[in-house]
């Protein structure tokens, strides 16, 4: 019988029946069609890829299938509902931070894992909170901004 | 014609075709915000469309800062002429005179206000389909009112809620996934490959070998990786060494043959010889630069026996057409290419060699299209590079300090090698490793009249007298070379301005006194005066150990943007960037906040460069193949960027991309001379060459 694989995404059931070792970004990407969490190295060092496993921010890219079964996964589509952004997105979107934008969904990842932990970031926070991102166009500024305004705001 | 770059519907949506492309720097919505201002239309009614070679116009290459000059000014035309048409026509339908016609928010209102009509109900009555005449004068300054604001950026909202955008999200009908085997070293051919049980695997639809170009075409991503880790695995190569020593690049850069050019030359000049009486030479280095894009490169393309369709990210969607059809001796009119928005861009990355790969890879699938995604080791060791460079420069100094002879040598390797560009070559990387190879070309440098190459900000913005300006460009390419942001500038600058600081030391003047006292031009004065001030210039005395404020100056390529830098390092166990202030001349500004965006990420970005980014390689082998071995800077390390944006409405807009990079890397140099009492000359300033400097 052909090994099977449940996870539950964006809060749907999923069940994969592609090879154990596939990465789950593959998964996510093609099976889900979520387009959200992206490619960028494929050794979970730039932080492109992030998704949230049962609340952590982990590499997709670098997760087997296997270790992901029977976790909950939330990607970027998930960070939101159908009306409005997540407060995360909210402040990017305010405070224009990104440039070309590959790498701000992984990034959101982690804003939003460090938002349910500590609403009221500082700046020391947020930067330990994305210092596993990557940023090539130099958005970090805004970024931790975004996320440190929006604290200061509530 | 008009209609090749506007358009209206009858539902009044206004359609812009421009050929400039999107690369994460906000062009797109700089050029509608250009549109909608020049028409008095609502922003909100217009379209941009993604630039195309089927029916959008051929603005060449989105690079050197050019596209608001460029596209912006050929926009604002356009759009001045379809206003003026729809305003005849407005003018007949209400009964009034044109001049007397008013427009706003794409309405267009009797002098009375009484009637009124809009873009959408003239559209069936203006026939845009005409060659443009040239005759209507775009907007004063003083009556722009969406030029000069803070419009958001147009693709962000998808890009924050993760709406699939990019090249790599693209899937089209019947759509396969392609990879590529790249040799292991840039000298490298293949012996042999055997392919046969690859091609038995689950998944695979085609292996594709063609001289040392390896690739297959598989049903999913998943399946091509394993195809191509297969065929990695089953691929014997012949290599060699072919590199230079990568810890002597000067000599290595010294020694190559070359061709020699001058830029400037005064020294038979007598009527400006002057007595000297002190001579400082110095000089100072950069090494090779990758694009380290977060986004591998990716391509799309469909072949369909007569003709293919390519989709790019590619900054030159027309050249990329040309080159294709040139490689594979097909009419240009059977390639059309498609511009879908990629990672971002700082100059000529692996996006155009992606593309031909999957032309090549397409090749054996007819019919279907074939997406190319490259591998992250591929993308850091075979994208082009920005060139190791080293700068000569030797001063004469009169009794007071000023400088009266000025001399300047500049080696390096070319900073341009785009498709059709050096020698007319496609400049296409898998061309190169077909079966009957056409080779890369050796990268040649831009035109003067673009700003130059290798040389690009070598002349002194200074008030010298007599001086002479040579370049000398390798014509040696062991490394692929071709343009990264900012081009030879990033070193050019960084030895003037260094220099400068230097000479100052040894006159005994502040460095901001002695740079002021030897510049005339105004904007250049003012862009440094308020840099000094928003970097707390003043304070720079009371500055306790270890802590450094350095000054760096330039107008890019020497008719752009004008940027001053203040940088504030603390180097006590390690270098640590406190803050960066830039002040910034762009002319006048289209969007001030998409200004500040390119100026803050080309300081971080510049800042990650000069401290330490270097492309590592033996004498064989590229050996930056992941963000371990080509690090750049993270969040914990980027310092603080204020931005400071010096307005001139009457001066004619010019681009922000590339204006902070020289001047950045100076204004760390500066800073870290300031802070340790060393002066460090040769980039990247990593705490390993600071001790080695200390040390000699």
């Amino acid at each position: 019988m052909q090994e099977t694989f449940e996870l539950v995404v964006n809060g749907q059931r999923h069940v994969s029946a592609s090879p154990r070792d596939t990465p789950l970004l593959h998964v996510l990407r093609h099976e889900l069609d979520l387009k959200g969490s992206r490619f960028g190295c494929g050794l979970g060092l730039c932080g492109v890829c992030f998704v949230l496993m049962d609340g952590h921010p982990t590499p997709a890219c670098d997760t087997p299938l296997w270790s992901a079964a029977g976790r909950k996964i939330v990607t970027i589509e998930g960070l939101g509902d159908s009306d409005s952004l997540h407060p995360a997105q909210q402040a990017f979107q305010r405070e224009q931070a990104a440039q070309c934008g590959y790498c701000v969904s992984g990034i959101l990842i982690s804003a939003a894992a460090l938002l349910a932990d500590n609403p009221h970031p500082d700046e020391a926070d947020v930067v330990a909170a994305l210092d596993r991102h990557l940023c090539r166009c130099g958005a970090q500024r805004r970024m931790i901004r975004a996320l440190t305004r929006r604290a200061d705001a509530a | 014609m008009t209609a090749r770059q506007v358009s209206v519907a009858l539902d009044g949506t206004i359609t812009v075709r421009v050929g400039k492309v999107e690369l994460g720097q906000g062009i797109v919505t700089a050029l509608a915000q250009i549109a909608a201002d020049e028409l008095d239309a609502d922003l909100a009614h217009v379209t941009m469309l993604p630039a195309n070679t089927a029916d959008g116009p051929d603005e060449g290459m989105t690079a050197g800062s050019m596209s608001v000059a460029e596209s912006g000014a050929a926009l604002r035309s356009a759009c001045a002429e379809v206003r003026m048409l729809f305003l005849a026509e407005a003018a007949r339908r209400l009964g009034e005179e044109p001049g007397r016609v008013v427009v706003r928010d794409g309405v267009f209102s009797s002098a009375d206000g009484a009637r009124r009509t809009s873009y959408g109900e003239l559209a069936d009555g203006v026939d845009l389909d005409r060659r443009a005449e040239g005759v209507a004068l775009p907007k004063d300054a003083a009556r722009l009112r969406i030029v000069g604001t803070d419009v958001p950026r147009l693709d962000l909202p998808d890009k924050i809620r993760g709406v699939p955008r990019f090249i790599h999200d693209l899937v089209l009908d019947g759509q396969l996934y392609g990879r590529v085997v790249r040799p292991p070293s840039p000298a490298a051919s293949l012996i042999e490959v055997g392919t046969a049980r690859i091609r038995e695997c689950a998944g695979v639809v085609s292996v594709v070998v063609d001289g040392s170009f390896l690739g297959v075409v598989a049903d999913d991503e998943a399946a091509a990786d394993r195809a191509a880790a297969m065929l990695r695995d089953a691929a014997h190569w012949k290599e060699q060494d072919s590199l230079p020593n990568e810890n002597d690049l000067p000599a290595f850069l010294r020694s190559v043959p070359s061709e020699t050019f001058t830029v400037v030359d005064e020294f038979d000049d007598a009527a400006t010889a002057a007595p000297v009486a002190k001579t400082l030479a110095a000089s100072y280095s950069r090494p090779y630069l990758a694009h380290a894009s977060m986004g591998p490169s990716c391509g799309v393309a469909r072949w369909d026996g007569d003709s293919v369709q390519i989709w790019s990210h590619s900054q030159g969607i027309f050249p990329l057409k040309r080159a294709v059809a040139k490689a594979l001796q097909l009419d240009p009119d059977r390639v059309s290419v498609q511009h879908v928005e990629g990672a971002g861009a700082y100059g000529h990355n692996g996006a155009d060699d992606a593309a031909f790969d999957a032309v090549l890879l397409a090749r054996s699938v007819t019919g279907r299209p074939v997406h190319v995604r490259w591998s992250r080791s591929d993308e850091l060791t075979w994208s082009p590079f920005g060139s190791a460079m080293v700068v000569d420069l030797e001063a004469g100094l009169d009794a007071a300090g000023r400088v009266v002879s000025w001399s300047c040598d500049v080696w390096s390797q070319g900073h341009l090698a785009r498709p059709g560009t050096a020698d007319g070559a496609p400049g296409l990387l898998a061309a190169a490793h077909l079966a009957r190879p056409i080779p890369l070309p050796v990268a040649v440098d831009p035109p003067a009249s673009r700003g130059a190459g290798s040389t690009r900000g070598a002349v002194p913005q200074y008030d010298f007298p007599r001086r002479r300006i040579t370049g000398h460009r390798s014509l040696r390419a062991p490394l692929r070379t071709s343009s990264l942001r900012g081009l030879g500038s990033f070193a050019t600058v960084f030895a003037i301005e260094s220099f400068m600081d230097e000479l100052a030391a040894a006159a005994g003047r502040d460095p901001l006194e002695y740079r002021m006292s030897q510049l005339s031009d105004p904007r250049a004065r003012e862009a440094l005066e308020t840099a000094a001030r928003l970097g707390g210039w003043e304070d720079r005395t009371q500055d306790p150990e270890g802590v450094g404020r350095g000054i760096g100056f330039a107008r890019y390529k020497g008719t752009g943007a004008y940027c001053a830098v203040v940088a504030e390092i603390e180097a006590v166990n390690e270098v640590r960037v406190r803050r960066l202030s830039l002040a910034v001349d762009v002319g006048r500004i289209v969007n001030p906040d998409g200004v500040r965006n390119q100026i803050e990420g080309g300081a971080v970005q510049a800042a990650s460069w000069t401290l330490i980014e270097r492309v590592r390689f033996d004498r064989r082998r590229v050996t930056s193949v992941d963000w371990e071995s080509y690090p750049i800077l993270r969040f914990s390390q980027v310092p603080e960027v204020d931005v400071t944006l010096v307005s001139r409405p009457d001066e004619p807009s010019v681009g922000a991309g590339e204006a902070a990079q020289g001047p950045t890397a100076a204004a760390l140099g500066n800073a870290l001379a300031a802070a340790l009492g060393v002066r460090v000359r040769d980039m990247p300033m990593t705490t390993e060459r600071i001790v080695s400097v200390l040390e000699s």
